[in-house]
């Protein structure tokens, strides 16, 4: 049922073109799926998209639009390419899942390998109650701190982005040169005291 | 949205709650869902309502510009800390075993730590994200909406 | 035969998302309306991954003590991590598209490859 309502709201958001439509419709899809996390038994996932999907990404979003534009421009002919193109690939794909276990089913091979062992060991060895925060922190360790790289170097790609220069781009030629070489030199990974400092200096400019 | 009265009042109300939950998520995973990622977020959640309602100038002055860096970078160097401490413990990296004489208390203590790194880096990413595109100058006007 | 549609209209819904996405990412124009078609996409892999560890009658993967039959926690300690990084490279790419924005006026694909197209006629003229 509400993978219907996800799928009603997907086109709802192709047919869209006002940009702010969109993006409130993105909020709903993201709390649609997480009430259908819920359903799957993923509670922490589901905890995590309501919070991410319908809170933190719609602000970004609508931060975007106020910096950008609110309508998208309507294509002036039909795209015949990417329907037919979306249409083959999905097909594929439907041919594919005919080989997939039911929904459900719990002697589909993922339930099989390793989780038993993790359920266990999360018993006896960690102790703890909740079974994904033991995998995400004790044995896939090494993982997590990956994502949090990851996670950390995207924050650092956005700052290097947006925190310096002010509207000194929007002229092409060799201001825009510039200030593609003046940013990196503002917000690079240097001592947080010695970046402040050039910020303020590029505030203030 | 300074002149608004009545979203000035819920969001000072509703702010402490807020960042009392995420803490609340943050410290009790172990037991139920939650953990560092879903904390960081509500955590910033509740600063990027601050920064909504009272103005960027603000919300830049509870959390300046280069204690946001550091934390940024913390949280990821807290984390790794913890596998190089239980590397020079003498086990493998990231095997919270050794940090304590019993093996479960060591693991207890690692994951508390780690989550905190966790949560720590991805509330900080957040709200530097969020402070670098609200400071940029709006190209739209509030009308035209 | 209803039965196997029963079994399977999850992975179909799934398959019928990430292709909306896939078709909003190639065939709009609007830089911003392709980020929400890759943020559906993505969260259609969510789903497949969510939904393929579902266990029927099975609860939600925290110890209580008594013999239980759990979901897969596997699947959703990716997909945890995955939702954080997700909307950190979201972030990355509105800002990208920003700046995009400061430098060309706009955030059209057309009117940044036409202006890409001056620019380089200009550089020709000036070779010569």
């Amino acid at each position: 049922m509400l993978l219907t309502f996800l799928a009603v709201t997907v086109i709802a958001i192709i047919r869209a073109r006002h940009l702010f439509a969109v993006v409130m419709l993105t909020g709903v899809f993201s709390l649609l799926s997480a009430a259908l996390l819920v359903q799957l038994d993923a509670v922490d996932v589901a905890f995590t998209e309501a919070a991410v999907g319908a809170g933190i990404s719609t602000v970004l979003m609508l931060g975007t639009l106020t910096l950008t534009a609110r309508r998208e421009r309507v294509p002036d002919r039909i795209p015949v390419a990417p329907v037919l193109i979306v249409t083959i690939t999905g097909a594929a794909l439907v041919y594919g899942t005919l080989d997939m276990p039911n929904f459900g089913d719990p002697t589909a091979p993922a339930h099989h390998h390793i989780v038993p062992e993790y359920i266990e060991g999360s018993e006896k060895d960690i102790d703890v109650p909740n079974i994904v925060t033991s995998i995400l922190a004790s044995y896939r360790g090494f993982d997590t701190l990956g994502e949090v790289a990851v996670v950390f170097t995207a924050g650092v790609g956005v700052l290097l982005l947006l925190s310096g220069g002010g509207m000194a781009g929007s002229r092409r030629g060799g201001e825009m040169d510039e200030s593609i070489a003046k940013t990196p030199q503002a917000d690079s990974v240097e001592p947080p005291g010695k970046g402040g400092a050039t910020k303020g200096k590029e505030d203030g400019a | 949205m300074k002149h608004h009265l009545v979203l000035r009042v819920v969001t000072k109300v509703l702010i402490p709650p807020i960042l009392l939950f995420a803490l609340y998520v943050q410290f009790h995973g172990d037991f139920g869902p939650g953990g560092g990622f879903q904390a960081g977020v509500i955590f910033a959640a509740a600063f990027i309502l601050y920064a909504l309602v009272f103005g960027l100038e603000t919300a830049r002055r509870v959390v300046p510009q280069g204690t946001l860096r550091a934390l940024v970078a913390g949280g990821l160097l807290l984390y790794a800390t913890v596998g190089v401490v239980s590397m020079l413990l003498g086990d493998n990296f990231l095997n919270y075993s050794v940090l304590r004489p019993d093996a479960t208390a060591g693991q207890h203590l690692g994951i508390l730590v780690i989550e905190l790194g966790v949560g720590i880096t991805v509330a900080a990413v957040m709200i530097a994200i969020f402070f670098s595109f609200a400071g940029r100058p709006p190209t739209i006007k509030d009308e035209d909406w | 035969m209803f039965q196997f549609i029963a079994s399977h209209y999850n992975y179909w819904i799934v398959i019928f998302l990430m292709m909306a996405g896939f078709y909003i990412v190639v065939s709009r124009g609007n830089l911003v309306k392709k980020i929400v078609g890759l943020n559906i996409f993505q969260v259609s892999v969510f789903l497949l991954y969510i939904s393929i560890g579902k266990v029927a009658g099975g609860t939600a993967p925290i110890l209580t003590g008594k013999p239980e039959l759990f979901s897969n926690p596997l699947p959703h300690v990716l997909i945890l991590t995955a939702i954080v990084v997700g909307v950190a490279t979201t972030a990355l790419g509105l800002a990208l598209v920003v700046r995009i924005r400061e430098v060309y006026g706009s955030i059209e694909e057309a009117d940044i490859q036409a202006a890409n197209e001056a620019m380089e006629q200009e550089d020709v003229k000036a070779a010569q």
